[in-house]
């Protein structure tokens, strides 16, 4: 368990470092530049200079803010990360602990992001980051439920919460193949949960400054940062485990098969925000309402029914 | 209903269309210039600051400093110093352009009544002293005859009565 807890952290850590570098570097491509160049090959180690300049920050604390609240919103934001990776499956052994109510966690610890960013909107005792955290919970609220109607046609095919048979019954063919349409409804609300664009409003730089953390600096700063790109890793990790296959595939060992489709799924993620420009804020809530449920309704209660015949 | 299924449709097909087109722009070759590192070569058209033109015939220059350029520079920032030589023709044996003073406006250019100065490709211009945007064309012209593998036309010795000569020559950095 501990040893899990530290490989766990140190891979959040790495694997932050490693998004960051594949985000500039696939923005940079799609815009025909070559982004980071100068430190390390390529720029590799670019975020790693970042990072050691974000440590020499000094931590800024405004006054008016709700001192207790403000300083613990980092650490709520973060610690559900962490926790998420108990159950991930990496590979046939690599797993810290199987749970038979897998799923559930992982959506139950991913629900908490959301307090931590109305904690740090409202405790910075600023208009613009209370905008962004109201922005967030509404959001998070309203995409949560298709994500979640969604897995739920996957685990209805399974018959398991656990992250470790779902997998297992992938052996055949990848669910992406029968449930297409889940697979996007679920990048959709991915997308959305990890406020990334389009769908970043609670930090729309050009309407709100920075959101939620406009009010944090130094390490603070980088620690929204990071969970939001472990937060990344996250949700490609799940679909990778309910429509991918998981670590399943010839040749190569499960968990390169594993990293390598998590990557690509985010390298998606980090494709739709490059492309698509913003939404307008009642345009995302229709949509999730109007759109994204109904068609996760109907998919989950079709294929409730040939789950039946 | 018929509608909203088409809206769905639509719109879906319109973000595929959208994500083919960064794709595209992804695998496409970058067209950044790491510009310390390597450097594009200027078209030919391109106007820097003004040089001495080579003479494809005679392999020099035919500047004959008769000092149009400088009277006609609005800002004054071109001396030419002339020498006879052999009692008939007169040749430069100073031209100092001071190019931090120079509003592009050609005119030296078009002055010109043997076409002895023509537009350099140089862009590389950024120095950090004013000093360092005087520029000697003189001595530039023989490296231009370096590099086309001409013989080096001499800088003749300036005439031992002026005075203002020397002075000048203090300014000039390259």
């Amino acid at each position: 368990m501990i040893v899990g807890l530290i490989a766990v952290i140190g891979l959040v850590s790495v694997n932050a470092l490693f998004l960051i570098w594949m985000e500039r570097k696939v923005s940079a491509h799609m815009q025909l530049r070559p982004g980071p160049m100068e430190v390390g090959w390529h720029g590799a180690i670019q975020t790693i200079a970042d990072a050691l300049k974000l440590m020499g920050k000094e931590l800024i604390t405004p006054r008016d803010v709700d001192r207790p609240v403000f300083l613990l919103a980092p650490i709520v934001v973060f610690l559900p990360v962490l926790l998420s990776f108990l159950v991930i499956p990496f590979s046939q052994t690599l797993i810290i602990r199987d749970m038979n109510v897998g799923v559930l966690l992982i959506l139950a610890f991913a629900s908490l992001t959301v307090l931590a960013i109305l904690m740090a909107g409202w405790a910075s005792n600023n208009k613009y980051s209370v905008f962004g955290s109201i922005r967030s919970v509404a959001q998070n609220v309203a995409y949560e439920i298709p994500l979640l109607i969604t897995l739920m046609s996957i685990i209805i095919m399974v018959g398991s919460f656990s992250l470790a048979d779902i997998v297992n019954a992938q052996s055949k063919y990848w669910f992406v193949l029968v449930q297409p349409v889940a697979f996007i409804l679920y990048i959709t609300c991915a997308t959305a949960e990890t406020n990334r664009a389009p769908f970043d409003l609670p930090e729309a730089e050009s309407e709100l400054v920075a959101g939620f953390h406009t009010e944090y600096t130094g390490m603070r700063f980088a620690l929204f940062f990071l969970a939001e790109y472990t937060n990344m890793f996250i949700v490609a990790a799940i679909a990778t485990v309910f429509f991918l296959g998981g670590w399943q595939g010839p040749f190569l060992p499960g968990i390169a098969w594993f990293l390598l489709k998590v990557y690509f799924v985010i390298f998606l993620i980090m494709w739709f925000r490059w492309t698509f420009p913003r939404v307008r804020f009642d345009q995302l809530i229709t949509f999730a309402w109007k759109i994204l449920i109904p068609l996760a309704f109907a998919n989950l209660i079709i294929t409730a029914f040939i789950m039946k015949l | 209903m018929v509608s909203y299924f088409k809206d769905i449709l639509v719109g879906f097909y319109s973000l595929l269309a959208g994500m083919s087109v960064t794709i595209r722009y992804f695998v496409k070759p970058i067209v950044t210039v790491q510009y310390p590192r390597e450097k594009i070569t200027m078209t030919p058209r391109y106007r820097g600051h003004t040089q001495l033109a080579l003479d494809e015939e005679t392999g020099t220059h035919t500047c004959i400093a008769c000092e149009l350029c400088a009277r006609t520079c609005p800002s004054q920032l071109i001396t030419v110093k002339g020498v006879k030589l052999d009692k008939k023709k007169k040749v430069p044996w100073q031209y100092v352009i001071e190019y931090q003073y120079c509003s592009l406006c050609g005119l030296c250019v078009d002055v010109c009544p043997t076409n002895a100065l023509e537009w350099s490709n140089e862009y590389r211009l950024a120095g950090y002293t004013r000093e360092d945007s005087v520029i000697d064309l003189m001595t530039r012209f023989q490296r231009q005859q370096q590099l086309a593998g001409v013989p080096m036309t001499p800088i003749p010795e300036p005439p031992a009565e002026t005075e203002e000569g020397a002075e000048a020559e203090g300014e000039v950095k390259e």
